[in-house]
């Protein structure tokens, strides 16, 4: 082990610091010239040591002028925040390093500047980096390229940015073949696979791993709410009472909440009971840009007691005085919990502590099953997936867009790339042609296509629409379409999705950025509000902000439940449910399978506890409601969470042993999933990432609803017509990676033979309900809607003896109307026809 | 498939499931908006949608063809996706359109996608078509001074509630002096009834009968007077129409 030099060893010393072992064994990965993987605990002086290295070489003599190192982190804020933390040490120890930020903010003179004269530390995210590299004069600006540091590789590694980046990363070490990475991580469950990720070759041998030893345990401890214990709901606002006391005691605390409308409901739930004016701020990711750093700042300058946030505070930014991290809402995985608690006193040695607040009775057992887990030293999470083909394609005209290249040539560069390390020629060349012209086995898109290919084979954009194109359209995150919240009169406040807005009507009132607003006119792009309101508000909800519960906890939950003795550990309203339970139904067991039937609002639910993870029962319900469908139950939708299966139909489910029965599995899937809501949208997300369908750009007429759309009827025909496409293809085993393999269906199934416990019900049971109230919904398209409308259309023609006069907007609108006792229909008043617009669809729960 | 009948200006009409109107006097087959080439409209500005839209909507409008054995066919505008279109066809489809067209009398009504005749086509290309007591128009025009009248354009669907929440689908949408017919095209999306530019058509509201698998579904829509009057509203217009 080495020791630091000059001037840095002095600038540790002046600060009271020593060398951590990590750090200088990172020092020691860079002088062997080695890729390196550094896994800390948050507050472990992660990113000094990712950077040391650089520093100090920086610090040598003759560094040069050019682009030394690169950082690129998950978070635009993190890129900036690191510049300023890196900022202090350089100016203190008095060197001359150039260290610049280069994100979607940056304003185009500097961009231009940078290309020029670029700095030696580069600091960027994934999506800017791939604009770099597509650029014509990538080789010349990355060519000394020396380091690359990946910050947050935990976060990138198996997501979508994740392949983007790490097709970057192989071109960066093709353009520069000296350089080497560097990965920062937080604890995780699969550190080899993350290894292997980061390696230039994907060979987790490759990589040296450092570890940073030590950190205490964190402390963890359960809050429940004084008055009663809710049985569902995640939002946690009976508890806000004791969590407002904890903010009184503490100096600085973060209340971590799981999702943007539970932040906006907490928040106000914490002002109404703020009698002694404590500053508490709000953050979240649908918040301005503008509006978060002022929250950031105020922050990091001591200016707040408390922020409620989402996960847009779980990484990154460094505010070292934060003493009480208090988690509202089930922490869902291990992992993340530890994250979370982790930005509670940042210093490695000593223990972090933090509250856990459970919103309903299942979470509390689900925070119990969490407190087991990070005593056992578990770490969730699943290893990363392999590559997507739709990132695939949106890099090679990336590569195109920057020069002309071979497919031979792309082909190796990619394959070195951890995540298509495994890919086949022929998906390369189906996701050539594709990106070329369709790849579609009808000709006919010859003359329009984008690539073409010169007499030695490499590939070149047709022409300048080509690239443009490509760069209004780069990136993997498809964003749901969003709408802004204006102020009558003054700033933007933030954006919610445009489907909420289609759910309001003028004068109704919304909680939003921390205010009670009112909704009074749309404009194009723009939601218009003024402050106040009267009435019950509305939350703006997002689609897709809920994280699934880890496997490893959901199994620890299933052990708590069925193990009366366990119970003592559970606060006393839990243990009257899980009684009230086995009063009303029974208790799931370890061996049957328990599933439950009961009608409600016209639907009939079934609702089966096998406890095997969200995954697996996601292919379950696809199973259960095509089988479903052959019984004539007419399946509408179903609900995968980590505990239960639960499907609705327009008919009661019944002969539920031949509806679990071992040959489930054996019936052809394909046909029925293909139809399925999640399919068409993997569909959408893979279609608009590869290029085939356009982002959304504000201010063009075409609406995101519209895209939604067009995306579905692309799917419908492409799926008739060329089955085998390769982005269907995509789509297929995307889905698939979302779904579990059947042998652990199977293994289920066998295992419940003979002992499928059928309780029916007349009404939803204890235990179903905070399972009911999950969102996530799949819809399948069987005969149940044409089903439906008949039965609707029949009701009506009965209620008006044929007669054709109705006065409502859709007649049918009153049918089902919410008060007990519907009136004849010729006495009731017409209703305003806006109504009915308002209750179209669009997609969400 | 169960056609439902519906009377204008006294002539019997039947609203077919697949989204076209057959009106038996007259042995007389009208279908609105097939957008025929869009995709390929799309792939000639670098988006290679696949190019199999016109093959399905071919393939889609064969059915009704043989089930009706109609001597007359009136397109009802934006046949196809734009003025260059019908250049574009693909051999097979061509022949495949020909084939359905052949032995047939064929009126083009001219669309805003479509202004001009489709170029080695057969038929004969009219801003607007009439016969007997009807008028065949792309775009509906609003007030009673319009004639009895079938159009297009607007792509129409509706929302039905049922006791498991609404569903939507393509509709035509009706009243005493009018049919809108559902857009055909396999790319084409829908703009709901009660956007403000359908509701002008209808503000004293009509009936909406939503397309099903086997048959239709009807339902009464009220008046639509103050949506028609909320044009100030951005309209939304219907997908194909960008």
């Amino acid at each position: 082990m080495g020791t630091l030099p000059e001037p840095f060893a002095r600038w540790f010393t002046a600060r009271g610091w020593r060398p951590r072992p990590h750090q200088l064994a990172m020092l020691e990965a860079a002088r062997q010239g080695r890729s390196a993987l550094l896994v800390a605990p948050t507050g472990g002086g992660k990113t000094l040591a990712g950077f040391l290295p650089s520093l100090i070489e920086l610090a040598g003599a003759d560094a040069g002028e050019r682009l030394h190192t690169l950082y690129i982190s998950p978070l635009k804020a993190l890129a900036v925040d690191i510049a300023r933390n890196l900022l202090a040490p350089i100016e203190e120890m008095g060197l001359t390093i150039t260290v610049e930020t280069r994100t979607g903010d940056t304003p185009a003179n500097r961009r231009t500047r940078q290309r020029q004269a670029p700095p030696q530390i580069l600091l960027t995210t994934p999506e800017s980096l791939t604009l770099l590299l597509s650029l014509p004069d990538a080789a010349a600006f990355f060519g000394g390229l020396r380091r690359v540091v990946v910050d947050e590789v935990h976060a990138l590694a198996g997501t979508k940015r994740g392949d983007q980046l790490a097709l970057c990363l192989s071109r960066l070490s093709a353009l520069a073949p000296g350089s080497c990475r560097v990965g920062l991580s937080a604890t995780v469950a699969h550190p080899e696979a993350i290894a292997a990720w980061l390696a230039p070759d994907a060979r987790a041998g490759s990589v040296a791993q450092v570890r940073a030893t030590g950190g205490a345990a964190p402390a963890l401890d359960v809050i429940l709410p004084a008055g009663k214990l809710p049985w569902g709901g995640h939002m946690g606002l009976a508890s806000m009472p004791d969590v407002y006391e904890r903010l009184r005691r503490a100096a600085v605390s973060i209340v971590f909440v799981n999702t943007r409308a539970q932040a906006e409901l907490c928040f106000q739930a914490l002002w109404k009971l703020n009698d002694d004016n404590l500053p508490i701020a709000l953050h979240h990711g649908s918040l301005t840009i503008e509006q978060r750093r002022k929250v950031e700042a105020a922050m990091a300058s001591g200016r707040l007691r408390a922020v409620v946030a989402t996960a847009s505070l779980d990484l990154g930014i460094d505010w070292g005085a934060v003493d009480q991290v208090i988690q509202v809402g089930a922490p869902k995985g291990v992992a993340r919990l530890l994250q979370r608690v982790g930005r509670a006193n940042h210093r490695m040695d000593e223990a972090s502590s933090a509250l856990l607040v459970p919103a309903n009775r299942f979470e509390v057992i689900e925070c119990r099953a969490a407190i087991q887990a990070v005593a056992a030293g578990e770490v969730d999470g699943d290893p990363p997936r392999p590559g997507g083909l739709d990132v695939l394609a949106q890099h090679m005209l990336a590569m195109a867009c920057h020069g002309p290249f071979h497919p031979d040539e792309l082909f190796a560069e990619v394959t070195r790339a951890a995540p298509y390390a495994a890919l086949s020629r022929h998906d390369f060349d189906d996701t050539l042609r594709f990106v070329e012209d369709g790849g579609y086995a009808l000709a006919g898109y010859e003359r329009f296509r984008k690539l073409f290919r010169d007499s030695e084979g490499r590939l070149h954009p047709r022409n300048g629409h080509v690239v443009r194109q490509f760069r209004m359209n780069l990136g993997t995150i498809v964003e749901t379409p969003l709408m802004k919240v204006k102020l009558r009169g003054g700033p933007v406040l933030g954006e919610v999705e445009e489907w909420f807005v289609s759910t309001l009507e003028p004068g109704q009132c919304f909680v939003f950025a921390g205010r009670l607003l009112r909704y009074e006119r749309l404009e194009p792009m723009a939601v218009v509000v003024s402050p106040g309101g009267e009435g019950e508000p509305r939350v703006p909800a997002y689609a897709g902000s809920r994280m699934p519960l880890s496997t490893h906890l959901a199994r620890r939950v299933r052990a708590i439940l069925a193990d009366p003795r366990q119970w003592r550990a559970l606060p006393e309203p839990v243990r009257e449910w899980l009684r009230l339970q086995r009063h009303a139904s029974e208790l799931p067991d370890r061996e049957g399978l328990l599933v439950e039937t009961f009608p409600r609002e016209g639907r009939w639910f079934l609702v089966a506890y096998a406890f095997e993870g969200r995954l697996a029962h996601q292919t379950l319900g696809m199973l259960l409601t095509r089988r479903m469908e052959r019984m004539g139950q007419a399946p509408l939708g179903f609900l995968a969470t980590d505990y239960v299966i639960a499907t609705w139909s327009a008919f009661p489910p019944t002969d539920l042993d031949h509806l679990f029965a071992e040959d489930l599995l054996g019936e052809e899937l394909e046909e029925w999933m293909a139809d399925s809501s999640m399919l068409r949208r993997t569909f959408r997300n893979i279609a608009t990432i590869a290029g085939l369908l356009e982002k959304n750009h504000p201010g063009q007429e075409k609406s995101g609803r519209q895209m939604t759309m067009s995306a579905d009827l692309i799917y419908d025909v492409l799926r008739r017509h060329e089955p085998d496409h390769i982005l269907l293809r995509a789509t297929r085993a995307e889905a698939a990676a979302g779904l579990t393999d059947v042998g652990r269906i199977g293994a289920l199934l066998a295992r419940v033979r003979g002992r499928i416990r059928h309780v029916a019900l007349d009404r939803v049971s204890p235990l179903a309900v905070p399972a009911l109230i999950e969102e996530g919904r799949e819809w399948v398209s069987g005969s149940a809607e044409d089903a439906l409308l008949a039965e609707a259309e029949a009701l009506v023609e009965e209620a008006t003896d044929g007669a054709d006069h109705f006065t409502g907007s859709l007649g049918l609108e009153m049918l089902y109307p919410p008060a007990p006792e519907p009136r004849p229909p010729r006495t009731r008043r017409p209703r305003p026809a806006r109504r009915a617009s308002h209750r179209l669809r669009h997609g969400a729960v | 498939m169960i056609s439902a009948p519906f009377h204008l200006a006294g002539e019997r009409l039947a609203l077919d499931p697949a989204g076209v109107l057959f009106w038996p006097a007259r042995k007389l087959l009208a279908v609105a908006d097939l957008h025929l080439e869009k995709g390929s409209h799309f792939a000639m500005r670098g988006q290679m949608l696949p190019p199999y839209d016109t093959r399905e909507t071919l393939a889609r409008l064969a059915a009704p063809l043989r089930r009706y054995a109609p001597e007359q066919i009136v397109f009802l505008g934006d046949s196809f996706h734009d003025a260059a279109g019908a250049g574009r066809l693909a051999t097979a489809d061509r022949a495949a359109l020909g084939a359905l067209l052949a032995g047939r009398q064929v009126c083009w009504v001219l669309g805003n996608h479509d202004p001009v005749a489709p170029a080695g086509l057969p038929g004969e290309a009219v801003e607007e078509f009439r016969l007997g007591p009807l008028v065949f128009r792309h775009q509906g025009v609003p007030g009673s001074g319009a004639g009895f009248e079938l159009s297009g354009h607007f792509h129409p669907k509706a929302s039905m509630p049922t006791r498991c929440g609404p569903v939507t689908r393509p509709c035509f949408l009706a009243d005493a002096r009018r049919v809108l017919l559902p857009a055909f095209g396999a790319y084409t999306g829908g703009l709901a009834i009660t956007a403000p530019p359908i509701a002008a058509l209808f503000p004293r509201g009509g009936r909406a009968f939503l397309l099903g698998r086997e048959r239709l579904f009807s339902a009464a829509v009220g008046p639509m007077r103050h949506l028609a009057a909320a044009m100030a509203m951005p309209a939304p217009e219907p997908t194909s129409i960008a």
